[in-house]
């Protein structure tokens, strides 16, 4: 008799609390503009202390800022995101801690979106990851087709840039303006792999032969023999597809091999921050494909005032995707009224959109951004008018001439 | 035929980054047992202070090859001075552990300060271009770090041999208690030698500022390569460290041209191996003996 008293407290505080869970906040799949834990969680997830820190790092989270200032300022009090937070992790540019680290954002962090992942092995497990979580990833860094391609998912997206991009802009202008024969060489991981076949496939296509291919392992510090290798068929251009310190490494080598006067240099992927860190002299006269550059119009600029006045540096165009990506997501969960990852994705889909960082952009139906890219040419040290003012804009290749079209090995 | 000369020179080269290196890493244990595991970082502050010297002070390369040594021999005094000579007395694992610690403090330093892309440096004047020997065009570049890392081992070899202070050392670093029994005052040359040891590594770092990306982690790998050619060539012999060091350049240059995917792991295959037929390395002492 004096045991059942207890048991039917119990019982009370369970229906009870049932019952309260029942009336209370709805969960994420609750229709009509209810969001999840009541807030909006954006995911950070890059190089934070490595060698790719200072091309996007823990700037992109000023970034991210400023476009939750930006969505807030436009909307006041009749956001639908009245709480955002950024949450931030450091994958150290390895695809195991990729994974580790978006599995906590998306469970314990109650991440809804995570965005950036430099680095093309960590963004296809992070790729993984959101479409077993279902929930959103927006790749700004990370340069695989694959993404878009055999790995594509419904809830991966490609925002900036893609090797199939660089190899279309630099390897066919270059092709186009005599650099006919070409020696290719690449990092041998996910990037490189992926940079040396888009490459190939674009020099071949505009004409042009690629003599050899030749691979280095990844990180390296040493490309004296690398650079004999390919030099030893005398092609007209080298083109190299390392990135970030490997690159810095490969170009004083060259130079300091005296390789200039006989090939041109092309290279695979640049990044602004490496200009600044070798210096523009060294890098004089060469020519790249740029998704964004902060000094190519007055729109650019005053963004780009902004981000200086926040850090003290110039932005990346990683650090103008991540304010590009966020801005539009949040424009996506304000349309959709949730933070629900299959509505937000709906308003996304298709979506035509022209910011700060796309011009005549659209998100195609391989989740794929396409957009007006450019075509850049390093600045002498004299033309050098300001700094970080490393690049002159050649020629605007448009959207639709820029990226490769829908891949078939891409299924839904 | 001509590309075997241009691996073998690059090879060299390499290699005499190594060998310099690994003689201040030698030179420091012999004497003082430590294993200065900061040597890696030691060698990347050699290749900043040439950047920052070159940056604020506009001293060129070459005014830098003779300064930032003296600079990183003092930094080498002070780390002996504060931190390494309280240990010494203890198990060789305890400095092991500190200069560890100190060369990851280092390495943070230099990146918050610096960032992580990297500093500038010139192309040093005169060393632009290839030269042609034999008919085979060599960078000028590459020629003259052979040469000038077999001429510093050349001095330190002669220091070592035909000097007092270098006769100490060389007891000293073969036994130091009977060193002492002599009437030696082994202690007093503890400290220089340190610094000597970092000098030896400051300069690997600052012939390595235009050849290399001057960034925070340039040591680190570094410093895992330095202690496999310290092992190959015997840990405390001197010779074994500078034969070694180039020897490493060779298998590392070798390996990328002619069998790139193995190029990384030829080095410690090479150490395996040596260690299995000759556990005190190539020029080491059996202690046993």
């Amino acid at each position: 008799m004096r045991n059942k008293k207890p048991a039917a407290v119990v019982a009370v505080a369970v229906l009870g609390s049932l019952a309260l869970a029942a009336c209370g906040g709805g969960g994420p799949t609750a229709a009509g503009g209810k969001l999840s834990d009541g807030k909006v969680v954006i995911g950070l997830l890059n190089d934070q202390s490595g060698v790719y820190k200072d091309l996007s790092g823990p700037n992109s989270k000023v970034a991210i800022q400023m476009a939750i200032d930006d969505y807030k300022a436009k909307y006041g009090a009749k956001a639908v995101a009245k709480t955002i937070e950024i949450v931030t992790a450091d994958h150290q540019n390895k695809p195991d801690i990729a994974n580790t680290k978006a599995q906590e954002m998306y469970d314990r962090q109650n991440a809804d979106i995570i965005l950036d992942v430099p680095t093309s092995s960590a963004a296809l497990a992070v790729a993984t990851v959101a479409k077993a979580k279902k929930k959103l990833f927006i790749d700004i860094t990370a340069g695989t087709t694959e993404l878009t391609g055999k790995s594509c998912n419904k809830y991966t997206y490609a925002w900036a840039y893609d090797t199939a991009m660089l190899a279309k802009g630099t390897g066919a202008a270059v092709v186009r303006n005599g650099g006919k024969s070409w020696s290719i060489v690449y990092p041998d991981y996910a990037f490189g792999q992926s940079m040396n076949k888009s490459f190939t496939e674009a020099v071949t296509g505009a004409g042009g032969t690629v003599q050899q291919s030749i691979a280095t392992p990844f990180p390296n510090d040493n490309f004296a023999t690398f650079i004999t290798k390919a030099a030893s068929t005398t092609p007209q251009v080298i083109g190299i597809m390392a990135a970030g310190g490997d690159l810095i490494n490969f170009v004083k080598q060259y130079n300091q091999a005296g390789m200039q006067s006989k090939a041109q240099l092309a290279v695979g992927l640049m990044f602004i921050t490496d200009i600044h860190s070798l210096g523009v002299d060294q890098f004089a006269g060469t020519t790249f494909t740029e998704p964004w550059y902060w000094n190519f119009d007055a729109q650019n600029k005053a963004w780009a005032d902004r981000f200086q006045a926040k850090t003290g540096t110039r932005p990346t165009f990683a650090h103008a995707g991540n304010y590009s990506a966020a801005l539009n997501y949040l424009e996506a969960v304000q349309a959709a009224g949730t933070d629900d990852a299959d509505a937000v994705r709906k308003q996304l889909d298709g979506k035509k959109i022209n910011d700060i960082f796309l011009r005549n952009g659209q998100i195609r139906s391989d989740h794929r951004v396409v957009h007006d890219v450019y075509l850049a040419k390093v600045k002498t040290k004299a033309q050098v008018t300001e700094p970080w003012d490393y690049e002159k804009i050649v020629q605007t290749i448009p959207a639709a001439d820029a990226f490769e079209p829908v891949s078939a090995a891409c299924k839904m | 035929m001509s590309a075997f000369v241009q691996y073998t020179v690059q090879g060299l080269a390499a290699g005499g980054f190594y060998a310099l290196a690994a003689l201040g890493l030698a030179v420091i244990f012999g004497v003082l047992g430590v294993v200065n595991f900061s040597h890696g970082a030691c060698y990347m502050l050699g290749a900043v202070a040439a950047a920052v010297l070159l940056d604020v002070l506009h001293v060129h390369f070459w005014v830098a090859l003779a300064i930032v040594p003296i600079l990183l021999f003092l930094v080498g005094v002070l780390m002996e001075r504060l931190l390494i000579r309280w240990l010494l007395r203890l198990d060789p694992l305890y400095n092991f552990l500190l200069t560890f610690g100190l060369s990851l403090i280092l390495v943070d330093v230099v990146k918050r300060r610096y960032g992580v892309s990297g500093l500038p440096y010139e192309r040093p004047a005169g060393m632009a271009g290839q030269l042609h020997i034999g008919g085979i065009g060599l960078p000028t570049y590459s020629v003259f770090v052979c040469l000038f890392s077999l001429l510093i081992c050349g001095v330190v070899w002669l220091l070592l041999t035909k000097t007092r202070v270098g006769m100490i050392v060389r007891a000293s670093t073969e036994d130091a208690d009977r060193t002492r029994a002599l009437g030696i005052n082994v202690g007093r040359w503890v400290t220089p030698v340190f610094g000597f040891g970092i000098a030896l590594a400051g300069l690997a770092g600052v012939m390595a500022a235009p050849f290399r990306a001057i960034t925070a982690d340039m040591g680190s790998n570094f410093v895992i390569i330095l202690f496999a050619v310290v092992v190959i060539g015997g840990l405390g012999s001197i010779l074994g460290a500078v034969v070694a060091g180039f020897l490493v350049g060779l298998v590392e240059a070798y390996g990328q041209a002619y069998a790139p995917t193995f190029a990384q792991v030829a080095i410690f295959v090479l150490m395996a191996g040596v260690v299995l037929f000759r556990p005190a390395g190539l020029f080491g002492r059996d202690e046993s003996a």
